[in-house]
């Protein structure tokens, strides 16, 4: 191990995450390697040991032969100090070798508030921020995920970005970088070549124009250029790579268990909810594939719990089966099987039950919105009577500790809506008196309101984002109006929310603010210890810059967007259908109810939607 | 008591003690081995370490003690095909030795000296330890404390190198333990000048009353 590391360890926190070495751990042979991808993850290694799309393309990655994939994390306050004091740049955690040893440097990026992290861990790498200052093909530098669908905020910075899922588009990526680096391209002929790579988008190659009110008046598009970019999908998940001989950490990290991605996509249509437009169409994996990659991970990793996720697994079509055969195995064993995202309508009792013989984990509802009128605007088909059945069952059956999401600030919200979520919490804590079997402990209600954030490809992505002063308004009213003290209130900052609905509709002149936020010492911005509103604030007026051009001004159905150029298969008219729809609190039937034809199922060939 | 005996050296050093039970937990199941469990809300593999190691300090002699329903054979092989960089099993094994009995621990600190070391600093530690009593400020619970360490150190002896030192001492395990690395706090506090820019600590071996090794 590096000397200048061994003399930082002793005094950092959780030195572990910085070292690599787990159970796992893909290690290469430098002499059979001819192209290094640094896989940066733009948050602590807690977190990005936690995601599920790093840990699949680290695998598909270095499946590849020829190609040492590593990991990178961004390291925490008193490291990035550390490492600044003793010079020691950013390396990747499997060989120990700085950023500037590789061919390409890849992020996921799931979260807007990690855009800081981003260019923070170029610059802890030595790595050139601005895409046309890195000259050859050395270190390109391309990013994906979930939040890459509108990535302009980081257009100045990246050579180019996937779109989409990435398990098909990588290689393929990988494949032609490997061609150019043998016959020494410039990265020009690269970067025109991956541009034709389905699914990926060279920002560099579409020019922006604005209008003089600040709004987007055209973009100009490279000759030979792609028109439009269209994400890319797998078409069928049982046959997708997944793996599951995954690294083990060494330490605690926050999803510490086996995961299973039952399937992608969700038949719901929440009106405000980004994933729920972007992973379509559904494609579910089969039940006979998921217990074989249960028993296969839980076999490789030891994990003594196991998780099925997807964006709403009570939706999965298979799952009593499957629970049911995975409890068989799970139960001998002492394996704790955990189903986060069911849905409040057919979360069964008898599931719920049977879950309860590994360990007892608690309940969790989203309801978002507090009045019928408002769940119905943003289409969140769930009704009251739904909500507080499935609390008597649970209830009954021992469960005493309920939380409860909602959002404020959703377009057409008044303060009916925001005190309907307090008879929502009265109404639960009634039925909690009437029929809880243990009442010894007392009822336990959470509640957590969010300030919403407006997202590109949802049909709220024209939507006016609530100001500051109106969010904090309506929440307390909110804490004034809980109909008990003993119900425990929690709400998120004004402040982060309003940047983040700033980047997410961002357009690419907010990368001079994302430079001049970092020079002042900006990141980490997820965490309350680093994040810094003020250093913000003055970044935007260092930039000329309104944060209110993007939140409070609201987007003009006929305005160019930022992301136009972009799709998910989701049709635009389908989202200005929603919209309306919205304003009118009319409901939207979930996909399987009926197909309302978003789109969507045009990125299938062949196959079907499982709506 | 099901025992085994394992070193803990290179990147697995940086593991804390919680850590690396939970590994331990997660190893044995990977070599298809169901530890027992306790019962209750949230039921736990039992395993247990008498001496937690810090972070930081490798180690050749660790004791892990862990509970099976029924007797399987386990070999080390097995283990150490599930472990992670730097922690390989010596032995598995049954001992009918309490581990109150664990009550020394023999370790080896470097002192390193980026500039070659001090004159006169051997000199000075041996005198330091040889002294009727060494006070430093220990961190606790209740905040900082002082103690004097000297009745935990049963011996110390030096060996100089061109830009290190090397120290082998004896020093209590148990009730109460003294962590070695406080003998290099010692020296930092009382002697200024022999401070050195870095210092690593390795266990050697554990003994128990009668002077044998523990197991």
């Amino acid at each position: 191990m590096n000397e200048k590391l061994l003399r930082i360890l002793p005094n950092v926190q959780k030195p572990a995450r910085y070292v690599g070495g787990e159970y796992k751990e893909i290690i290469k042979d430098k002499k059979e390697v001819d192209l290094r991808v640094a896989f940066c993850f733009p948050d602590t290694y807690e977190i990005g040991m936690s995601n599920l799309g790093m840990r699949i393309l680290y695998a598909i990655m270095n499946q590849m032969p020829g190609v040492w994939c590593e990991r990178v994390f961004a390291p925490w306050g008193d490291m990035e100090e550390a490492m600044t004091e003793h010079g020691l740049p950013l390396y990747g955690l499997e060989s120990g070798d700085p950023l500037t040893d590789f061919d390409m440097i890849a992020f996921t990026i799931g979260y807007e508030m990690s855009y800081t992290n981003v260019l923070n861990m170029l610059r802890l790498g030595n790595i050139p921020l601005h895409a046309r200052d890195r000259k050859g093909l050395n270190q390109m530098v391309f990013a994906g995920g979930a939040c890459m669908y509108n990535p302009e905020p980081l257009a100045d910075f990246f050579d180019f970005f996937c779109i989409g899922e990435g398990e098909e588009m990588t290689p393929e990526i990988l494949e032609l970088y490997r061609k150019a680096k043998k016959e020494q391209w410039s990265k020009e002929a690269f970067l025109k070549e991956v541009a034709h790579i389905e699914g990926v988008y060279v920002p560099s190659f579409y020019e922006h124009v604005y209008k003089e009110d600040g709004r987007l008046q055209e973009i100009k598009i490279a000759e030979g250029a792609p028109e439009r970019i269209t994400k890319r999908i797998i078409q069928n998940l049982d046959s997708a790579h997944y793996p599951t001989d995954m690294i083990v950490p060494n330490l605690e990290i926050v999803h510490d268990r086996a995961n299973l991605e039952v399937m992608r996509g969700c038949i719901r249509g929440c009106r405000f909810c980004q994933a729920g437009f972007t992973y379509r169409p559904v494609r579910p994996r089969s039940p006979e594939t998921l217990l074989q990659q249960a028993i296969d991970s839980l076999e490789s990793s030891g994990c003594h719990e196991i998780t099925l996720s997807s964006l709403s697994t009570s939706d999965y079509r298979e799952l009593p089966k499957l629970a049911e055969e995975m409890l068989d195995y799970c139960t001998p064993r002492k394996i704790n099987l955990s189903l986060p995202s069911l849905r409040a309508d057919n979360f069964s009792r008898e599931l719920m039950l049977k879950l309860q013989q590994v360990r007892k984990s608690g309940l969790t509802f989203a309801p978002e919105a507090g009045t019928q009128r408002l769940r119905d605007a943003i289409n969140k088909n769930v009704t009251e009577e739904e909500i507080l059945e499935t609390c008597r069952i649970a209830f009954e059956g021992g469960w005493n500790n309920v939380k409860l999401y909602f959002m404020l600030g959703l377009p057409t919200e008044t303060d009916e809506d925001v005190l309907g979520i307090a008879e929502l919490v009265y109404k639960i804590l009634k039925t909690w008196r009437a029929h809880a079997s243990n009442k010894k402990r007392g009822c336990r209600i959470h509640v957590a309101t969010a300030y919403f954030v407006p997202k590109p490809f949802t049909p709220f992505q024209w939507e006016k984002q609530i100001s500051p002063e109106e969010y904090i308004r309506r929440q307390r009213l909110l804490k004034e109006n809980m109909p008990s003290k003993s119900i425990e209130y929690n709400w998120h900052a004004a402040d982060v929310s309003r940047l983040e609905a700033v980047l997410a509709r961002g357009d690419r002149r907010l990368g001079k603010l994302l430079e001049n936020v970092l020079a002042k010492g900006e990141r980490l911005d997820a965490w309350d210890e680093y994040f810094n509103y003020q250093l913000w604030l003055d970044a935007f007026a260092d930039c000329g810059i309104d944060p209110n051009f993007y939140t409070v001004r609201g987007y003009e159905e006929e305005e160019l967007l930022p992301w136009a150029l972009i799709s998910d298969g989701v049709q635009e008219a389908y989202l200005k259908a929603e919209r309306k729809r919205a304003y009118a609190s009319q409901t939207t039937p979930d996909c399987r109810t009926q197909c309302s034809a978003c789109g969507a199922n045009c990125l299938l060939k062949g196959g079907k939607c499982d709506g | 008591m099901d025992r085994i005996l394992f070193e803990k050296t290179g990147k697995a050093v940086w593991m804390s003690h919680l850590d690396t039970m939970r590994l331990m937990q997660r190893a044995f199941r990977r070599a298809g081995v169901l530890l027992h469990h306790s019962q209750g809300y949230t039921p736990h593999a039992y395993v247990s370490m008498p001496l937690p190691l810090s972070v930081g300090t490798e180690s050749l002699c660790e004791i892990l003690e862990y509970e099976l329903d029924s007797k399987l054979p386990i070999s080390p092989e097995q283990l150490n095909k599930v472990m992670p960089q730097g922690i390989r099993v010596l032995r598995v094994y049954d001992s009918p030795i309490k581990t109150k009995y664990l009550t020394m621990l023999q370790a080896e600190l470097t002192l390193y000296y980026d500039r070659g070391v001090p004159e006169g600093t051997a000199e000075r530690i041996t005198e330091l330890f040889a002294a009727p009593e060494i006070k430093v400020v220990k961190r606790t619970k209740r905040g900082p404390e002082e103690t004097d360490i000297k009745p935990l150190v049963y011996s110390a002896s030096l060996v100089q190198k061109e830009d290190r030192i090397l120290m082998d001492c004896m020093v209590s395990a148990q009730n109460p333990p003294l962590n070695p690395l406080l003998l290099v706090q010692a020296i930092e506090s009382l002697l200024p000048q022999c401070k050195p820019d870095h210092a690593t600590c390795r266990r050697i071996e554990v003994y128990d009353d009668k002077g044998n090794p523990f197991r």
